[in-house]
């Protein structure tokens, strides 16, 4: 038995209606609890600000792209390297880092869970290797369906329950989280250089429309009953005049879960331009947010870009290479059979940019014209956007109109026009960050249940406390406080150890992989039905009895088993 | 007994659909597997080295285990500049014990990349790499394209399992449906079944792939009667079969990695695949040799941010081919002390680099005895991974696989020794 007693904390944890009270918690093997013996061990919180540790619910830290993405930029390795330190493995990278680097730098800003935002189930084995070379977060895997052959046959003949058994193969087999669609038909369209403009287009050969790929899977989600909804990246990311397709993509969505979003809409930034072209680009994030109000069944992330340097890698193979014909520098592409594909190019976001100044305002603009902080979760898709280590400069924009006109004003003139944020002068406070940071993605992962994101008797007791006396400062006006307080915790604790001390990572390994293994009807299963396993064999390159990650992969291992409604 | 679906542990095609049958311990029977294949299941038992061995002023001599780690610990401990070289051949659970290694000793880590696909990697870092699984190429690819590569001898079965001669989804006909261009120095014999063979006169590949981008630029005027031998009219034909093609495939083996011009060979093989994809579909894949060669590229990358080549003297990883890679540090005599593992160094490095292994302690983990035996102190035998060993395994393009264990020698695995030694030097650097 393992006892801890933090004292004197400030609390913010806004499923349990706690908003900065001074208080004491106690945690016994690894869960909170009401009291402990006083053999516990002890730690003085000093007033600062403690909350439930941070989740990530879409960033690209292990597998097949990230891995490349730092296989081809050794100047991004060199941009972030570490020394090797008592526990601490030496590290490299700033946009990409090697998994200790992700691991350690995460952990030091008090993140304990993160979703990997895109896993090919073809090389989910690469992405359950590096998580175990995450040793101090949580890790779940998003598992992509964006060009699933079973899947696209199946929807296009209109059988959700085959589609629905397909995924349920598939997740077990690779021991995944979610279903992910990136740019749903356009991955498989791009395995001839060709893409879908948006969720109409019909799939080149499947003749089935993204439409119905996004609705057909969140029918089959929840008759599989996941924990988290379906996960998408919408059709045409990143051009000009996209936002009339995300929010088509978001009406074809049914509301079908009472407890969580039936859609999880991920990067949103990159899915909310008006204008026409490059020239005309403006923001449309107050339509998309007035969307998102009027559908609480919908929950999507900022995506938020910071100016910078990074490296955008994504499942979304056709828009990598549409980015890398206007940046003109180095291009990969993965693309992987009767799946998905990749693609990775290195950016620069410049504050002398009007399309930069642009994006970047719309990602805030998000966060502030969406009314419940439940249905806009705060993240960058890593490192898409920028690179998570911004997340506290991105909390105290949001919590500082000063601070947000003092960099709009570094923007060129013309962006003014161009976007709204000029004029919104909303300041979050510490309940809505503890919501956009770890409460909303305990719920919006289906995890509240399960003790995530909050602090609640029986939580587990992942606990973020950070050198910052909220009482004593206004975050409007003492902004670059906030920033430096949120970038290194005094304490990170994981299942009721702590892993890290001002920076100084404490603990070797604590974390478990979380997937989950849905239960249909034996009948229906893929393992014994003849069509699957004859164009499996026949047009896969690895044998199905080779596919599915063994239990070796998982050494630490959470499954959540769910009941199909067949 | 039979073994179904076993992974072969040869070359990086991986083939996964290998049927072994044992019977008291011994391989019997292979089927679906390629000569290279059969070959080393087959006569594994014959070649394998029973025990340790150390040398003395009277020769070989056998050694128990434990003298044989303390030993290796001994060396590696003892070393200011320690080299673990190979990995090429083993699974990566042991290639991630090799960096931790390298990281605490402060040592520098290669493989045998650095005298294969090395050239490729940093073509890729500077100008990135457009490929696909292999199940890309084999479903819709109708033209392929090998480059320096010479499959039907040295990865026998990539053109009937991915590429020219497998059924392929959108492919009604695949044999008659795909072209097959072959580019070489020599009429080799992939050459012989080629729709197109374009035969180069030596060092000419950089020329060439110049010749092929103009041409799909639309500046075919510039390219004089012949290039490296290789007539315009040709140029033009193969220019076009490209463009036309639906989904085209570019494989590229040492051919052009190891010859003149190197990495700036890839580079304009990338570029040309590049410019090909603002007409039609086309991806590059290289021709991996080891069947896990990429597999160290990968570990070594996610755990110090580089494919190869790290020197961690600095507390951190330091990557710079051609300073720290394995060839360089040891001609330079540099390094005091090398642990081989699972590769044959002494029988592809230059003299001067294999002079020097011979002259500082030098151990080897590997099942058999090959050309570095000669230049070692101490040779560990360990199980062969995917014969008594079971690891994970990365295909020529990035797809992990699992290899399995079929039978048991009763051989320690390289994870086993690799992790005790470890384990020793953790504990006498106290970390």
């Amino acid at each position: 038995m393992s006892e801890l007693l933090i004292r004197h904390a400030c609390v913010v944890d806004p499923v349990n209606r706690i908003s900065g009270e001074i208080m004491d918690l106690a945690v016994r093997d690894g869960r909170i609890v009401e009291s402990v013996s006083d053999r516990a061990e002890v730690i003085d919180a000093q007033g600062f600000l403690t909350m439930a540790g941070g989740i990530d619910s879409h960033t690209h830290i292990c597998g097949t792209k990230v891995n490349f993405g730092r296989y081809m930029s050794p100047e991004d390795m060199r941009a972030g390297r570490t020394l090797k330190k008592g526990q601490m493995h030496s590290t490299s990278g700033y946009s990409v880092p090697t998994t200790y680097g992700n691991s350690y730098r995460y952990a030091t800003m008090g993140y304990t869970a993160v979703l990997e935002g895109a896993m090919a189930p073809l090389e989910a084995r690469h992405t359950h290797e590096e998580f175990m070379a995450t040793p101090l977060q949580d890790t779940m895997a998003n598992v992509l369906f964006d060009g699933n052959w079973p899947v696209m046959e199946a929807v296009r003949d209109r059988d959700v329950k085959r589609v629905a058994a397909i995924v349920a193969w598939v997740l077990t087999a690779v021991k995944g989280f979610a279903i992910k669609i990136t740019n749903p038909g356009g991955t498989e369209a791009w395995g001839w250089g060709k893409n879908v403009t948006c969720i109409r287009d019909p799939v080149p050969y499947f003749e089935v429309t993204p439409a119905e790929i996004i609705e057909t899977l969140i029918r089959a989600n929840e008759i599989l009953r996941l924990p988290h909804s379906v996960h998408l990246h919408c059709n045409n990311l990143g051009t000009p005049g996209n936002y009339s397709c995300t929010i088509g993509s978001m009406d074809v969505a049914p509301d079908l879960n009472k407890e969580r979003q039936s859609l999880y809409v991920t990067h949103v930034q990159f899915h909310s331009y008006g204008g026409t072209s490059w020239k005309d680009i403006n923001s449309k994030a107050h339509v998309v947010a007035d969307a998102v109000n009027r559908k609480p069944h919908i929950v999507i992330d900022m995506g938020q870009m910071m100016f910078g340097k990074t490296t955008t890698m994504t499942a979304d193979g056709p828009m990598e290479f549409n980015l890398y014909k206007l940046h003109h520098n180095k291009w990969s592409n993965h693309d992987v059979e009767l799946e998905t594909g990749s693609g990775i190019i290195p950016v620069y976001y410049s504050r002398k940019s009007i399309v930069n100044s642009v994006m970047w305002a719309i990602g805030l603009e998000l966060a502030l014209l969406i009314k419940n902080p439940e249905q806009c979760l705060l993240a960058t898709d890593n490192p898409n956007g920028s690179p998570f280590v911004k997340y506290p400069e991105i909390i105290a924009l949001l919590m500082s109109n000063p601070y947000r006109q003092a960099e709009i004003a570094t923007l060129p003139p013309e962006t003014e026009s161009r976007i709204s944020l000029p004029a919104i002068d909303r300041e979050l406070d510490w309940n809505e960050i503890a919501m956009m940071t770890r409460a909303g993605q305990g719920r919006a992962l289906g995890l509240r249940k399960l003790g995530r994101g909050h602090l609640g008797l029986g939580a587990i007791a992942d606990i973020a406390i950070y050198p910052l006396s909220i009482g004593a400062i206004d975050p409007s006006k003492e902004y670059t406080r906030v920033i430096e307080a949120l970038r290194l915790t005094r304490y990170t604790i994981k299942n009721g150890k702590v892993i890290a001390r001002d920076g100084e990572i404490l603990s070797n390994r604590n974390k478990t992989t979380i997937w989950v293994r849905p239960k249909i009807p034996e009948q229906h299963r893929m393992d014994h039905d003849p069509d699957f396993i004859r164009n499996f064999e026949r047009y896969y390159t690895v044998r199905m009895s080779n596919y599915p990650v063994q239990e070796a992969y998982v050494p630490e291992s959470t499954c959540i088993e769910t009941e199909a409604v067949w | 007994m039979l073994h179904e679906d076993v992974v072969c542990p040869f070359c990086a095609c991986l083939c996964d659909d290998l049927k072994v049958e044992t019977d008291n311990g011994t391989i019997v029977k292979v089927d679906n597997a390629c000569d290279l294949g059969n070959h080393k299941f087959l006569t594994d038992d014959d070649h394998r080295l029973k025990e340790p061995i150390r040398r003395t002023p009277s020769g070989w001599t056998s050694a128990t285990l434990q003298h044989a780690i303390d030993r290796t610990v001994e060396i590696l401990l003892g070393a200011d500049r320690p080299l673990l070289y190979g990995w090429s051949g083993t699974h990566g659970e042991a290639q991630s014990i090799g960096v931790h290694m390298a990281e605490v000793l402060g040592g520098v880590i290669d493989s045998t990349t650095s005298v294969c696909h090395g050239p490729s990697i940093l073509a890729i870092q500077e100008v990135g790499h457009p490929g696909c699984t292999l199940g890309q190429v084999k479903n819709r690819a109708d033209l392929v394209v090998y480059w320096g590569a010479n499959p039907i001898e040295a990865h026998p079965r990539h053109m009937s399992r991915y590429t020219t001669y497998t059924d392929g989804f959108f492919l009604d006909r695949a044999f008659k449906e795909r072209k097959v261009i072959v580019v070489d120095i020599r009429r080799t014999q992939t050459a012989e079944v080629a729709d197109e063979f374009i035969l180069i006169k030596k060092g000419g590949d950089y020329a060439v792939l110049s010749a092929l981008r103009a041409i799909v630029r639309g500046k075919s005027d510039m390219i004089p009667a012949t290039v490296a031998g290789v007539t315009k009219e040709q140029l033009l034909r193969i220019a076009e079969m490209c463009k036309k093609a639906k989904f085209g495939a570019f494989f590229f083996g040492m051919g052009i990695t190891q010859t003149q011009g190197k990495y700036k060979n890839i580079r304009n093989a990338i570029e040309l695949v590049d410019e090909l994809n603002r007409h039609t579909k086309f991806t590059l894949t290289p021709m991996r040799g080891h069947y896990n060669v990429y597999g160290f590229n990968e570990v070594c990358t996610w755990m110090t941010g580089y494919p190869y080549a790290v020197d961690f003297c600095r507390g951190m990883a330091f990557y710079n081919p051609g300073e720290t890679s394995a060839v360089d540090i040891l001609a330079r005599k540099e390094c005091d002390a090398c642990l081989v593992v699972a590769s044959d160094p002494a029988a592809h490095f230059p003299k001067d680099a294999v002079r020097h292994l011979g002259e500082i302690p030098t151990v080897q983990i590997d099942p058999y005895p090959n050309t570095t035996t000669a230049f070692c102190e101490l040779q560990i035998p360990v199980a062969v991974t995917g014969i008594d060993a079971q690891g994970t395994s990365y295909r020529m393009d990035g797809v992990p696989i699992r290899v399995k264990s079929i039978l048991n020698r009763g051989y320690p695995t390289d994870t086993d020794i690799l992790g005790e030694i470890y384990r020793r030097i953790k504990e006498a650097k106290r970390v």
